[in-house]
C-alpha cells in the first residue's frame, strides 16, 4: 500500500495536502469555537480535526509527521488533557453551587461567541479529547507492525 | 402548514405509509443482525454492526421528525431572536432531544469500530484468516 | 403520505438495498465500499429530517470509518469459505429474526406515523420576554408559568425547548441540551470513547505480550 516503509503518498496528494489541510483543520477548530451557535460542536468538530490530522499522515508518511511531533504520545497527552479538561470544567460547578456539573457561568446575551461560557469550555475540552482520541487509534491501527509470526496456539 | 390538524385524519393506508420509514430502519437492523449471526468472515460481521448501528439512528432520527412549513423541516438552532420568529420556531423545529442522543451514538459507533478492527487486526495476526470457524477450531 | 417525502423514501430504499448487497456479496473490498455508500445515504436522511449537526458528524465519522476498515482489509488475504449450513441453525437463525421482526411490527403498530413527534407545541407560543441585547435574562420560571400556564410542558424536550436560549445562552439547542441540561450524559460518552480507545492500544500495543514459546501460562 505504501513505497517504501513509511514515505506518504504521491507528490500529486503531497501538494494538494499542503493547501488543504490548514483549511480543514481550521473549520474543525472554527466548528468547535462555534458549536453552540452554529451545527456543530466539541464532538464534530474534534471528529473533523481528527480527520485533518489523519490526512496529513496518510499524505506525508510517518517520519515527517514524527517532526511535527504528531506521534502517540502527543495523542494520548491531548486525549488526557481533554478528558481532564471537561472534569476540571464539571466540577466547577461545585463553586457556584452544591451539586456537580452546576451551571457556574450564566447565560449571557445570545447570538455572541460568549453567550454561554460553560458550553464554550466544555466544547474545547470534548473537541481536543475527541480529535486526539481517533487520532490515536488511527496511528496505532496505520503503524502497527505485527511482530515475529506468532505460532498457531495448542 | 395545517398537516398536524390534517394528520390526525390519516387512517389506514395513510397511516402505513407514515410507518414506512420506520419499517425500513427495523429491515436494516434485522439485516446488521443477520450478518452478525450468520457470517462466517470477521470483515462481514464488523459491516454488520455498522449497519446495526446505523438503523439504531435512523429510528431515534424519526421519532424526533416534524415537517417545517416551508416544506423541508426546521432544525433546531434559532437564529432570529424576534418574537414572531421564535414562536414560529417553537412550533416548527424538530425535537432536539433525539438528535443529542443520537450524536452520542454516533461517535461511540465510530469508538466501537476502532476498538472491534484491532481485535480483527490482532486476530488476523495469530491465526491467519479472517474465518470465525478456523479460528475457533485452532483453540482445539 | 404527508411527511414522507419522495426524497426520504428513495435514500431508504437506497440504504435498504446497499444493506443487503454489503452483507451479501462475496468481495470484502465492495462490502465496505457499500457499508460506506449507506453511511452517505444516512447522512443525507439526517439533513432531510432537519438535524444539520448530524449529518456533519455522520459524514466525517463514516470517512474515518472507511479508513480504517480499508487499512486493515486492502493488505490482507481473505481466506474465508462459507461452508453450507445445517438447517438447525437456518431454523434458528430464522426464528430469531422472525420473531425480532414481530416484535418491531407489534411495536410499531402503536407508534405515531413519522411526522408527529410526541412532544407537540400546538397553540402554544414563545416566551414574550426575550432578552435584548445586553439585558440580564427574566426568571425563566415566571416566563414559563406565565406562558405556558401549570404544568409547564408536559415532556422534557417542550422545556428544553421553551427554556433553552434563557437557560443556557445557547441558540443550538442540541448543543444546549448535550452539554447543559444533559451533560452528564457527555461524561459519559466521553468516558465511553476514552475506554475503547484505551482497549485498542491495549489490543494494539507491542510492550507486555508474550513472546512465541513462552505460552500456556494465564496472561
Amino acid at each position: 500500500m505504501t513505497q517504501g516503509r513509511h514515505s506518504g503518498l504521491s507528490s500529486v496528494v503531497k501538494d494538494i495536502t499542503r493547501i488543504v489541510a490548514a483549511f480543514i483543520m481550521l473549520f474543525g477548530i472554527y466548528i468547535v469555537l462555534y458549536g453552540h451557535l452554529t451545527p456543530g460542536g466539541g464532538f464534530t468538530g474534534g471528529v473533523i480535526l481528527a480527520a485533518g490530522v489523519v490526512l496529513v499522515v496518510l499524505a506525508f508518511g510517518r517520519d515527517f509527521s514524527q517532526r511535527l511531533s504528531l506521534t502517540e504520545r502527543a495523542a494520548s497527552f491531548c486525549d488526557s488533557a481533554g478528558a481532564l479538561g471537561f472534569l476540571v470544567v464539571a466540577l466547577l460547578g461545585y463553586t457556584v453551587n452544591t451539586f456537580f456539573m452546576a451551571r457556574f457561568i450564566h447565560a449571557q446575551a445570545p447570538f455572541r461567541l460568549f453567550s454561554a461560557p460553560a458550553i464554550l469550555l466544555a466544547n474545547l475540552a470534548i473537541g481536543a479529547k475527541v480529535a486526539a482520541a481517533l487520532f490515536g487509534v488511527f496511528l496505532a491501527m496505520a503503524v502497527w507492525r505485527p511482530g515475529p509470526r506468532e505460532g498457531r496456539l495448542s | 402548514m395545517t398537516g398536524i390538524a390534517a394528520c390526525h385524519l390519516s387512517l389506514g393506508a395513510g397511516r402505513a405509509a407514515g410507518l414506512l420509514p420506520y419499517a425500513v430502519a427495523l429491515g436494516l437492523l434485522v439485516i446488521g443482525l443477520y450478518a452478525i449471526v450468520a457470517k462466517k468472515n470477521l470483515i462481514k460481521i464488523i459491516v454488520g454492526l455498522l449497519i446495526a448501528d446505523y438503523a439504531v439512528n435512523l429510528f431515534l432520527i424519526l421519532t424526533g421528525y416534524r415537517p417545517g412549513t416551508e416544506g423541508h423541516a426546521g432544525a433546531p438552532i434559532l437564529t432570529d431572536g424576534a418574537q414572531a420568529a421564535r414562536t414560529a420556531f417553537l412550533r416548527n423545529t424538530t425535537d432536539p432531544l433525539p438528535q443529542a442522543l443520537i450524536l452520542t451514538s454516533i461517535v461511540i459507533g465510530l469508538g466501537i469500530v476502532a476498538l472491534v478492527v484491532s481485535l480483527a487486526v490482532r486476530l488476523y495476526e495469530k491465526y491467519g484468516t479472517f474465518d470465525v470457524t478456523d479460528i475457533r477450531k485452532l483453540r482445539g | 403520505m404527508d411527511f414522507v417525502s419522495i426524497e426520504l423514501l428513495v435514500l431508504l430504499a437506497f440504504m435498504a438495498i446497499g444493506s443487503l448487497v454489503a452483507v451479501e456479496v462475496r468481495d470484502l473490498l465492495s462490502s465496505i465500499i457499500c457499508v460506506g455508500a449507506v453511511g452517505f445515504a444516512l447522512a443525507m436522511v439526517f439533513l432531510f429530517l432537519g438535524a444539520p449537526d448530524l449529518a456533519i458528524t455522520q459524514v466525517v465519522v463514516e470517512i474515518l470509518a472507511l479508513v480504517i476498515l480499508l487499512r486493515v482489509v486492502l493488505t490482507r488475504e481473505d481466506r474465508t469459505h462459507e461452508t453450507p449450513k445445517d438447517t438447525l441453525t437456518v431454523a434458528g437463525t430464522a426464528l430469531v429474526l422472525g420473531g425480532l421482526v414481530a416484535a418491531g411490527v407489534f411495536v410499531m403498530a402503536g407508534m405515531n406515523p413519522v411526522g408527529e413527534p410526541l412532544f407537540g407545541t400546538e397553540g402554544r407560543s414563545a416566551p414574550a420576554h426575550v432578552s435584548a441585547v445586553g439585558t440580564a435574562p427574566p426568571s425563566v420560571e415566571a416566563v414559563t408559568a406565565e406562558q405556558f400556564g401549570p404544568p409547564a410542558g408536559r415532556t422534557a424536550a417542550e422545556q428544553y425547548v421553551a427554556q433553552g436560549l434563557e437557560k443556557t445562552g445557547a441558540s443550538n439547542y442540541v448543543m444546549g441540551i448535550l452539554l447543559d441540561f444533559r451533560a452528564y450524559d457527555t461524561l459519559g460518552e466521553a468516558t465511553v470513547i476514552f475506554v475503547s480507545i484505551i482497549g485498542a492500544y491495549a489490543v494494539l500495543r507491542k510492550v507486555g505480550r508474550l513472546r512465541p514459546g513462552q505460552g500456556g501460562g494465564v496472561t
